[in-house]
């Protein structure tokens, strides 16, 4: 029974806190958010120079050889920064995919580049009615030749502006909610017939619609067997979950921290308002929401670490934890600041829209609340 | 105990709802959510004006409309089922009604025609850079100099101010005795010289809140409503008409409808929304919730109906009303998923869909500031403590 993190987690941890410390202060973090591109490609190399991009990709390629725990460390830190660059749709979820479908030579050629910072990479998974449904997939590949024929489209991307190459998530056969028949490809965001929409979204992600129209696609593209997606894709969504999770701890962790400093310093009635009973108690719930967060995914990535498939009832609770948690802490810290909580110019409200992002991504506490009576209540 | 609709009240009902569906024009709607809202909303009271409905609950001597207490609330009811906002209340709820009460001849024969008929802009002076919920530590310092007083100081989350013609501000005049005393009731021109509005853009990336500097205005001492130095039981008057106003549960029966409305369209992998137990448990919980609160308010009402103003039990009114327009809000941004994070509140809604989204965050997120607004709600627990309780 262990729950320490290695010397080495604990180096990755120190330099990321240094990084966001030192170079990510707010005003920085806010002009990145406002600058053409929405992050910064300097930052990107400095993260493949200090090693963050390598976690978790395996030493044969360049990589850290990291497992579940490694990418936590990685994600609840950069959640402590609300950090925009885009860590999770390029390693976790981009090079998630070439790591777990790819075959040697994809392997080869992608996760080198980006663990160099070569790459930006996204995951078109989500379509207009699919909503959380991974398998509710209209975007199909169509056999031609040696290759396929891609048409449909994949909104909200997250990095879909920036990324030069992504996972499209597609139907080679099959009805819409069909669990059968889906086949993942890498596509050049570049290539004929893909067309994006960008816009950005409330937490500072850039984010696209791409609409794909006769895209000609090699066979080298379908990275996995043809019509076996589906449980790439949902092995992939625990990982993230738990990624999405590390982050949200990190971030409440943060609010805790600043609302708690807000009001010692605060004063109303003539006394600082943290000397209320009533507004301690808020604290402590705050307080034991975020312990709470951290304890369920302490098991999930002991779990994960052991076996993922050990993990899935896990993920699932912990979706509902972190979703229903992370709303608690967020609203009390905007309250608990009163007037200045309400502002933008604050960062308190910017941490609480990374949170509902997270929230919502891969499904919400609702849903997840659902898949989890569905998984441990089966018969 | 009775609530039963007579005949009268359901042609009155008719009567109203036909003149909704009239006037509450489609391209006024676009303009209510466009840049153009100040005019669209002042054109909006201008045509309740001509009805005689702006007012339904000034005496009928003012020009209200004379409306039983059940009438107020069939009106009140259609005006939130059509989706039609409610009139800007700091000039014809608040300080309107700490003139009728406190106001002088020849202030009421001035301001009251201006506010009914929407010729003015109010904004509304009381909380401060250093006090907030604890109004009464106010510092906006007002000095006397001849037939004028001289205000230096700030106020803060002054909601409209960028519009405003007038602002009614709580000023210190006084900082011998208690903080409660010495504080005075003062109306400004806010185009006076020295008066200084900065935007505060807030977490629905909307400019609606700003800070109001006073820097050596002179006002009328002819502008001070009630006595010098008791502005303090003026103050709190009005903020007792802002609580019952907040409460907002014919606002919250129009978001339960508007939920319904998008969990039928919203599907997980063919599943409804609506159709979803855990959905409709949590939608159901609210729905509890809003059937008592709506009686609640009623009994209120029924309360108040002789007339005078609302005592501390309206900070229930504000506590529950407010809990209960979140958790409305809370629900239709979690429908929305993904979309609620659309930052563009113009995109268009082909280009994606879901096209309550965006709204979805931005009430979400002002919503916040309820809990807060007009007394926090932990303030408003302290009220009812001491007023009602009779706790020490």
């Amino acid at each position: 029974m262990n729950f320490d993190f290695t010397e080495e987690q604990q180096m990755v941890r120190d330099s990321i806190a240094r990084f966001v410390q030192d170079d990510y202060d707010w005003d920085a973090r806010k002009a990145i958010v406002a600058s053409e591109q929405g992050m910064s490609r300097d930052n990107w190399q400095l993260f493949a120079e200090l090693g963050w991009l390598s976690i978790p990709f395996a030493e044969e390629h360049g990589g850290f050889g990291g497992n579940i725990v490694d990418m936590a460390v990685v994600m609840e830190e950069l959640g402590k920064g609300l950090v925009v660059e885009p860590y999770f749709p390029t390693v976790v979820l981009f090079g998630g995919l070439i790591k777990r479908a790819g075959n040697e030579a994809q392997q080869a050629e992608w996760l080198p580049r980006i663990i160099g910072g070569e790459v930006l990479g996204a995951f078109g998974y989500v379509e207009r009615q699919s909503r959380f449904a991974l398998h509710d997939c209209q975007t199909t590949a169509t056999r031609a030749g040696d290759g396929y024929v891609l048409n449909g489209e994949k909104v909200v991307v997250f990095n879909g502006e920036q990324a030069d190459h992504l996972v499209v998530l597609a139907r080679t056969s099959g009805a819409q909610s069909d669990r059968e028949g889906l086949s993942l490809f890498v596509v050049d965001a570049a290539a004929a017939g893909v067309e994006k929409m960008s816009y950005p979204m409330m937490d500072g992600q850039r984010v696209a619609n791409i609409t794909f129209k006769d895209v000609a696609l090699s066979a080298d593209a379908l990275l996995g067997e043809e019509g076996t997606a589906l449980p790439v894709v949902d092995a992939l969504a625990d990982e993230a979950i738990i990624a999405l999770a590390a982050e949200a701890v990190g971030i409440m962790g943060v609010l805790n921290a600043k609302t708690l400093e807000y009001t010692k310093t605060r004063e109303q009635f003539g006394v600082s308002i943290s000397s209320y009973q009533a507004l301690q108690h808020r604290m402590v719930d705050t307080m034991m929401a975020y312990e709470q967060s951290k304890s369920l995914l302490f098991k999930a990535l002991c779990e994960y670490k052991q076996d993922p498939a050990m993990a899935a009832e896990t993920v699932h609770a912990l979706k509902v934890l972190i979703d229903r948690n992370g709303k608690h802490v967020f609203g009390e810290a905007i309250q608990l600041h009163g007037g200045m909580g309400m502002t933008d110019e604050l960062d308190i409200g910017h941490y609480a829209k990374r949170l509902m992002m997270i929230n919502t991504t891969f499904g919400d506490a609702n849903y997840h609340r659902s898949r989890y009576i569905e998984t441990a209540y089966a018969a | 105990m009775d609530t039963a609709y007579s005949a009268e009240d359901l042609a009155f009902r008719d009567e109203v709802r036909g003149f909704f569906a009239e006037a509450y024009t489609p391209e006024l709607q676009k303009r209510l959510r466009s840049p153009d809202y100040k005019s669209a909303i002042e054109e909006w009271q201008r045509k309740l004006y001509d009805q005689g409905w702006v007012a339904p609950n000034w005496p009928a001597e003012y020009g209200g409309t004379g409306w039983t207490a059940t009438q107020k609330y069939i009106y009140e009811t259609e005006r939130s089922l059509a989706g039609i906002p409610n009139v800007v209340p700091f000039g014809l709820v608040m300080v309107a009604n700490v003139i009728m009460a406190y106001g002088t001849d020849e202030q009421k024969s001035y301001f009251l025609p201006r506010i009914l008929k929407s010729e003015d802009w109010w904004c509304q002076g009381y909380s401060e850079p250093g006090s907030g919920s604890d109004l009464a530590s106010l510092k906006t310092k007002a000095e006397r100099d001849g037939d004028d007083f001289i205000i230096n100081g700030a106020k803060i989350w002054t909601t409209y101010a960028q519009y405003a013609d007038w602002i009614f501000c709580l000023v210190r005049t006084d900082n011998s005795g208690k903080k409660q005393e010495g504080i005075t009731f003062i109306l400004i021109d806010m185009k006076s010289e020295g008066i200084k509005v900065n935007p505060i853009i807030s977490i629905d990336n909307h400019h609606s809140l700003n800070e109001v500097e006073f820097n050596n205005v002179r006002v009328p001492a002819k502008n001070v409503v009630g006595e010098v130095g008791k502005g303090w039981t003026v103050a709190k008057a009005l903020l007792a008409h802002e609580r019952t106003g907040i409460a907002g549960v014919a606002d919250v029966k129009r978001a339960v409808r508007v939920i319904k409305e998008v969990a039928a369209k919203e599907e997980n992998g063919g599943q409804r929304l609506i159709d979803d137990a855990g959905f409709q448990q949590r939608l159901a919980d609210i729905e509890v919730e809003l059937m008592a609160l709506e009686f609640t308010e009623l009994r209120t009402l029924a309360t108040q109906a002789a007339g005078g103003f609302p005592g501390p039990e309206s900070s229930l009114l504000k506590i529950k009303g407010t809990e209960l327009q979140q958790a409305s809000q809370e629900l239709l941004m979690e429908i929305a998923a993904y979309y609620q994070g659309v930052l563009p509140i113009d995109l268009d809604p082909d280009a994606l869909g879901h096209a309550f989204a965006p709204d979805a965050r931005r009430s979400y997120m002002y919503g916040r500031a309820a809990t807060i607004y007009g007394g926090s709600n932990e303030v408003q627990k302290n009220i009812i403590a001491k007023y009602v309780l009779g706790l020490e």
